[in-house]
């Protein structure tokens, strides 16, 4: 060590150590800090209670009122106690809805889940051309808007000349031309299970593919050296270590499947739609916003919000948790 | 042994290329169809490509009623949701990956929360609230309301890219003697850049897919949006014009598949990030 050194070096030890402070000084520096973080959120946090916190408080109250064209012009409704909860909690439709729902729902989330962890275990072990073909091939469905994608099942499936009814004629799968696919609400309902399957299946491939990435060769190859055949390694190896995100989407399947609207809405023609085939999110349009029955429809509006709101608890245990990990 | 393995590879390969076909088929049936000419479309056995392609399809979409108002509607409600909503989530973003402070996991819960909450609960709440304040059919009521969507999931977003800046850097550039504002515009802007573009893109895509608050809080045709300018366009004649109907979906469909191509890996990768460590 050189003596043109030793000064710099104390300089910096006596800067390193604290030294002995009184209280810290109640500067505006410090204040600033301290509230940084808050007047960082800010802006967010008034957006969302004004244009959502305040809706739903507006939501709570209205589903005690008698509310319909007559109250939204006046902007004022006339209290009527738990009349529209008992209204919906005695109608049989509301429970066929909730049933039909609950049914759609496992059906499409077991479906995508499903397919969806096949086709990622089908990209390990395909050549790699196939897996860039596959892959883009996925990523285009997933690209597809919403609305766009109904139109093209509507021209597929159409009863003249869609593609659907050809392509099963030819196939000798029976005699499908002019088969009218929106005929029962089973099949309305099926049909829209195929659409919203197909736009499913790309994220969860991805994400299960991704998640199969990171299971590791050596523990794989561990197992197979001792014995294990290859369905014991898929179950007692790969498939603890996917847990964590077949928990993360199946929960926010469930919570996007019970609360899908766009593409059944349109999918099932406009006429078509009635008590036989709607879900909750159709049956509550109908209900609260095209009967113009406000006071009704936000009691169906606060008890689906319920229902998702417990299915959703274990999904935002989670992000929060790992939120909570990662900073 | 070999050739057993080669065998099943090759048949895992065919399954992988029928899969491919089924998956993709939709797409190409879109763009395939609103090239074909009306003959091919509504003949009796279709065409699977098209020797005779047309524009004209394209042509007519176009110049159907209502077409441009709705793409200028879109633009409008896209580029004002997704500018707005940068800024203010970029901010809270920043507070929850560089700052602790008490409320911190409330605010969590808040942002991960509202992305629960189903669309079609919130029609009704939102169309009466917003008859009561004269924002319903106003574009202004429908961009306060996709703000409400983009906010929670971009400050989510910003937040992952933030935290993935190396804590190094910006303490150098602390060091360097710039006051923590300096360090930020200087040092953390131009890192936290790829993100933010990635996160407004996906705003972009989400905001101009929406359909179920465009199609409640607009009324006026001029004032509808892309999305629902396409879902009236079979109306209610028994004679559908298919090709219009696919060149339309086509156009919708161009801009949000570009970008979705442009951003796909890293959404996939800040989904995963935080799927996989739990």
């Amino acid at each position: 060590m050189t003596s043109s050194d030793i000064p710099h070096g104390t300089a910096l030890a006596a800067e390193a150590t604290p030294r002995p402070r009184r209280r810290r000084p109640f500067t505006v520096a410090r204040v600033v800090r301290g509230a940084a973080p808050y007047l960082l959120i800010l802006p967010v946090v008034v957006t969302i209670v004004a244009i959502l916190g305040y809706p739903l408080y507006h939501l709570a109250r209205l589903s005690f009122q008698k509310y319909g064209l007559f109250e939204l012009i006046a902007h004022h409704g006339t209290s009527v106690g738990w009349a529209n909860y008992s209204s919906v909690l005695h109608d049989s439709v509301f429970w066929d809805v909730l049933v039909r729902t609950i049914v759609f729902t496992v059906a499409n989330v077991a479906l995508a889940m499903g397919i969806g962890t096949l086709i990622a275990l089908l990209l390990t072990k395909v050549s790699s051309f196939v897996r860039v073909l596959l892959t883009a091939g996925l990523v285009l469905a997933w690209a597809m808007p919403p609305v766009v994608a109904v139109q093209v099942w509507v021209w597929m499936t159409n009863r003249e000349n869609g593609i659907l009814n050809y392509t099963l004629t030819k196939l000798h799968v029976g005699d499908y031309s002019q088969h009218d696919w929106l005929e029962t609400p089973f099949s309305q309902l099926s049909l829209t299970t195929s659409l919203l399957v197909w736009g499913a299946i790309p994220f969860i491939v991805v994400t299960v593919y991704a998640g199969l990435s990171q299971v590791s060769h050596e523990l794989v190859e561990a197992a197979e050296i001792d014995g294990a055949r290859p369905r014991r390694v898929f179950w007692d190896v790969t498939v603890p270590i996917l847990k964590p995100i077949f928990l993360i989407l199946t929960s926010l399947s469930i919570i996007w499947d019970f609360g899908v609207f766009t593409q059944p809405f349109l999918l099932i023609d406009q006429t078509r739609i009635n008590a036989s085939n709607e879900l909750m999110g159709i049956y509550l349009y109908e209900e609260g916003y095209v009967k113009t029955d406000f006071g009704r429809g936000a009691a169906i509006s606060i008890l689906m919000l319920l229902i998702v709101a417990v299915l959703s608890v274990v999904y935002v245990r989670k992000m929060v948790r790992t939120g909570e990990e990662a900073s | 042994m070999r050739a057993r393995r080669r065998r099943t590879r090759f048949l895992w390969d065919a399954v992988g290329l029928l899969l491919f076909v089924v998956i993709a088929f939709p797409v190409y049936w879109m763009v395939a169809s609103a090239f074909k000419p009306d003959d091919e479309l509504n003949g009796a056995s279709p065409t699977w490509f098209s020797l005779h392609p047309t524009l004209s399809h394209f042509n007519d979409a176009i110049h159907r009623p209502f077409f441009w108002d709705g793409v200028k509607n879109s633009l409008i409600i896209v580029s004002a949701t997704v500018l707005l909503s940068m800024v203010l989530a970029f901010l809270a973003a920043v507070a929850l990956a560089k700052f602790r402070f008490t409320g911190r996991k409330a605010f969590v819960i808040l942002i991960i929360g509202i992305q629960m909450l189903p669309q079609a609960g919130l029609i009704i709440p939102l169309y009466v609230v917003l008859a009561r304040y004269h924002q319903v059919n106003a574009l202004s009521g429908v961009i306060l309301t996709y703000m409400t969507f983009v906010l929670p999931f971009s400050v989510w977003m910003l937040r992952g890219f933030l935290l993935g800046i190396p804590k190094e850097l910006e303490e150098a550039a602390m060091v360097d003697g710039s006051s923590r504002v300096g360090s930020f515009v200087r040092i953390l802007l131009p890192l936290v850049a790829p993100g933010l573009v990635a996160t407004s893109i996906f705003a972009f895509i989400t905001t101009w897919n929406e359909y179920i608050f465009a199609r409640v809080l607009l009324n006026d045709q001029s004032k509808q949006t892309a999305t629902v300018w396409l879902s009236y366009f079979t109306g209610t004649s028994r004679n559908t014009d298919w090709g219009g109907l696919m060149a339309g979906s086509t156009l919708i469909a161009v801009p949000v598949v570009v970008f979705f191509l442009i951003v796909q890996r890293k959404i996939a990768f800040g989904l995963t990030a935080g799927a996989v460590r739990g």
